[in-house]
């Protein structure tokens, strides 16, 4: 599904990414950790289009095409999805506003239809569901006065609403509380199927509990220094970030 | 420089025809106002950006012309406005054609017998009471020559009285429709907006263009909002893109008063709002909100005043522009706190988003606060559509002008909700969409 190769990207002048390699099939869960300022974010937001980054190297394949060719909203309508670490506010846009322009030019981009308003309705009341959300929040605005973990919650509520093929992660579990943690994890895993792909960036192992990963990676100066599977993951618990760099001397 | 004299001397010169043009048909009440501001405009300077008050907004252009003092009168039927159907959701509307009242197209169909809407020219003659005790004594000539030049020329407007106690559910819509058809008239509205004690009323002013004509209208607007009532006021300026749009309104505020506005500029190449309250008795409420749409290279400016002569009033404005292309906004947002009006609130916001490079905002507010127990603020910004915005818009599939139109929407929303009438809420929804979403 995702297939990235040699990816170098700059921001503001200063390499970030120094040669990524990742692949991604369909129905996999990959995480991707490291600490703090080793590319992870930029890594999700440059899948995800963001403009302040600069591709300088490298391709993200996604299902045959070159997703950094393509702009924002073209990969998003392709199926990538990013939940972002920090959810901006948007005050004066209403959650259903903001949910059906997007389901509908996704839409249109697919060839289909516009959704018609009360199956619309049906369908994200259900979805809130799935994240355990009020339903008074679909009135208010985008992520305007909610909590941390509200802000979160709306990401995967969002998510589940426009079915992404790729769904990247990034950092949604931190500042959550372990309840919120649960709800978050569990509408990720309803939403897993054997035809979508989620990468999850996480710091912590704590996610991984209840998310499982099919395959850990560790990030570390821009680039994946480490790649197992889930038991991956609790050996970093275990062990640390240090250790990651004193097995990694020099990169 | 020569231009300018000859628009004056116009004015001037044309005044004895137009008094005759009137039939004498006038109250000598108004015969004198006439006269005196005649008299008032030949003193006083048309302001230049030397003026502080003018320091931002050139009228050169608007100078240039010498627009028609004296306007025929231009019927037209319920056929040639049938475009403009913000009218329909209105069952009370009072219509004026090149400033002048036309019955045809004017109706009240559901109001108290003791709510007065008509024109001025009639009003002057059978409401003499009211008309004596109101008329000119809110918008001074004296010092303003644009006043002096409306008054001057006096000849129609809107007239609205609600008595004492007495809640008018239907708004009341005041159309001035501009043809522009053979010159270029300078057309001057001149309305009156009296309510008495515990009433309650919703003004909307709409000023529209059948054509894409110069013209100069030239309005004043003098309100007084009785003790204890509540008056709302729409205005809704949409005039033709190479007009000129003077505007002044002056509200008398009694004890416990409540007055609500709104002010959405749209149109015009230089359009002018002052607009400014007086509380003339404690426990009053004044709010102002605004929005501006400019784009090209047209001009609007807003000024407001609000004297707070009295203690325990509050006074909110909140005014927000968007710009666009090479067009220019200018703010000024006076508040004046008088010696013994203490505990007063007075909160005021300008915030601007500037969709172009050449787009520019000149804001300022001006706080002059003579009482030492009061809470007073201010905040202007200036500012482009966020990018973080734009870019999780984007990530949710929603491509650039469709992402921009939302923005737009949502920075607008706060004032356009302000607005109570769901008619003119969609109507400028409407008007947002068209601008900004050039994909639909």
């Amino acid at each position: 599904m995702l297939e990235i190769k040699n990816l170098h990207v700059k921001v503001e002048g200063k390499e970030i990414l120094k040669g990524i390699n990742l692949t991604v099939n369909a129905g996999e869960v990959h995480a991707i950790m490291g600490p703090n300022g080793s590319g992870k974010s930029t890594l999700a937001q440059t899948l995800a289009g963001k403009t302040e980054y600069e591709v300088t190297n490298g391709e993200a394949l996604f299902e045959g095409k070159n997703l950094l060719d393509l702009s924002p909203e073209v990969r998003a309508r392709e199926g990538v999805f990013l939940a972002f670490q920090y959810p901006i506010e948007l005050p004066g846009v209403s959650n259903t506003n903001l949910l059906k322009t997007a389901l509908n030019e996704i839409r249109k981009y697919r060839g289909l239809e516009a959704i018609d308003t009360m199956e619309f309705l049906s369908m994200i009341k259900s979805k809130m569901k799935l994240v355990e959300l009020e339903q008074s929040l679909l009135s208010r605005a985008v992520n305007e006065g909610f909590s941390g973990g509200e802000k979160k919650r709306n990401e995967i509520f969002q998510m589940a609403v426009l079915e992404p093929k790729l769904a990247i992660l990034d950092e949604t579990d931190s500042g959550l509380d372990i309840d919120a943690l649960r709800i978050v994890a569990n509408g990720v895993n309803k939403l897993k199927t054997k035809d979508n792909a989620t990468i999850v960036v996480t710091h912590y192992q704590r996610l991984l509990d209840y998310i499982i990963p099919d395959f850990v990676h560790v990030l570390y100066k821009g680039k994946i220094v480490m790649s197992g599977g889930k038991e991956l993951a609790l050996e970093l618990e275990d062990k640390g970030y240090d250790w990651v760099k004193e097995d990694i001397p020099q990169v | 420089m020569n231009d300018v004299v000859d628009f004056r001397e116009l004015i001037t010169e044309r005044f004895g025809e137009f008094e005759k043009s009137l039939n004498g048909s006038s109250p000598i009440l108004l015969k004198s106002i006439r006269k005196e501001a005649l008299e008032r405009f030949s003193l006083t300077k048309f302001p230049t950006t030397k003026d502080e008050e003018w320091r931002f907004t050139n009228i050169l252009p608007l100078l240039k012309y010498s627009f028609d003092p004296i306007v025929d009168k231009h019927e037209l039927n319920v056929k040639d406005i049938s475009n403009f159907k913000l009218k329909d959701s209105f069952k009370n509307h009072i219509v004026f054609v090149d400033g002048i009242f036309s019955e045809e197209l004017s109706a009240s169909n559901s109001l108290d017998k003791l709510v007065i809407v008509k024109n001025l020219s009639i009003a002057c003659k059978e409401d003499q009471e009211l008309f004596k005790k109101h008329f000119s004594k809110y918008a001074h000539f004296q010092d303003n020559a644009f006043t002096a030049l409306n008054s001057a020329y006096i000849k129609d407007g809107a007239f609205i009285s609600v008595p004492d106690n007495i809640s008018v559910e239907e708004p009341i819509l005041v159309l001035f429709i501009s043809t522009a058809m053979n010159n270029q008239p300078l057309v001057q509205p001149r309305n009156l907006y009296i309510t008495g004690r515990n009433s309650k009323v919703t003004f909307v002013e709409h000023y529209i263009s059948l054509s894409s004509n110069t013209y100069f209208t030239n309005a004043v607007t003098e309100i007084v909002v009785g003790e204890n009532t509540t008056l709302n006021h729409i205005k809704i300026q949409e005039e033709s893109s190479s007009a000129f749009h003077i505007s002044r309104t002056e509200i008398d505020q009694e004890r416990d008063s409540n007055y609500e506005s709104v002010s959405i500029s749209l149109g015009a190449e230089i359009s002018r709002d002052d607009i400014s309250s007086k509380f003339n008795g404690e426990g009053g409420e004044c709010t102002l909100n605004g929005l501006y749409l400019m784009d090209n290279t047209q001009l609007h400016d807003t000024h407001t005043m609000i004297d707070h002569a009295k203690p325990y009033c509050n006074s909110h404005e909140h005014f927000k522009g968007i710009l666009d292309g090479k067009s220019r906004g200018v703010f000024n947002g006076k508040v004046m706190v008088r010696p013994n009006a203490q505990k007063t609130n007075a909160f005021q916001e300008n915030n601007n988003i500037i969709l172009s490079n050449e787009a520019l905002v000149n804001t300022k507010p001006q706080l002059e606060i003579f009482a030492d127990d009061v809470k007073c603020s201010h905040g202007a910004t200036i500012g482009q559509l966020d990018d973080e915005s734009m870019f999780y818009l984007k990530s949710r599939g929603i491509g650039e002008e469709t992402a921009r139109t939302i923005l737009i929407h949502a920075f607008a929303s706060d004032v356009v909700k302000s607005i109570k009438i769901d008619s003119i809420k969609n109507y400028l929804e409407n008007i947002l969409d068209q601008r900004f979403n050039k994909e639909s």
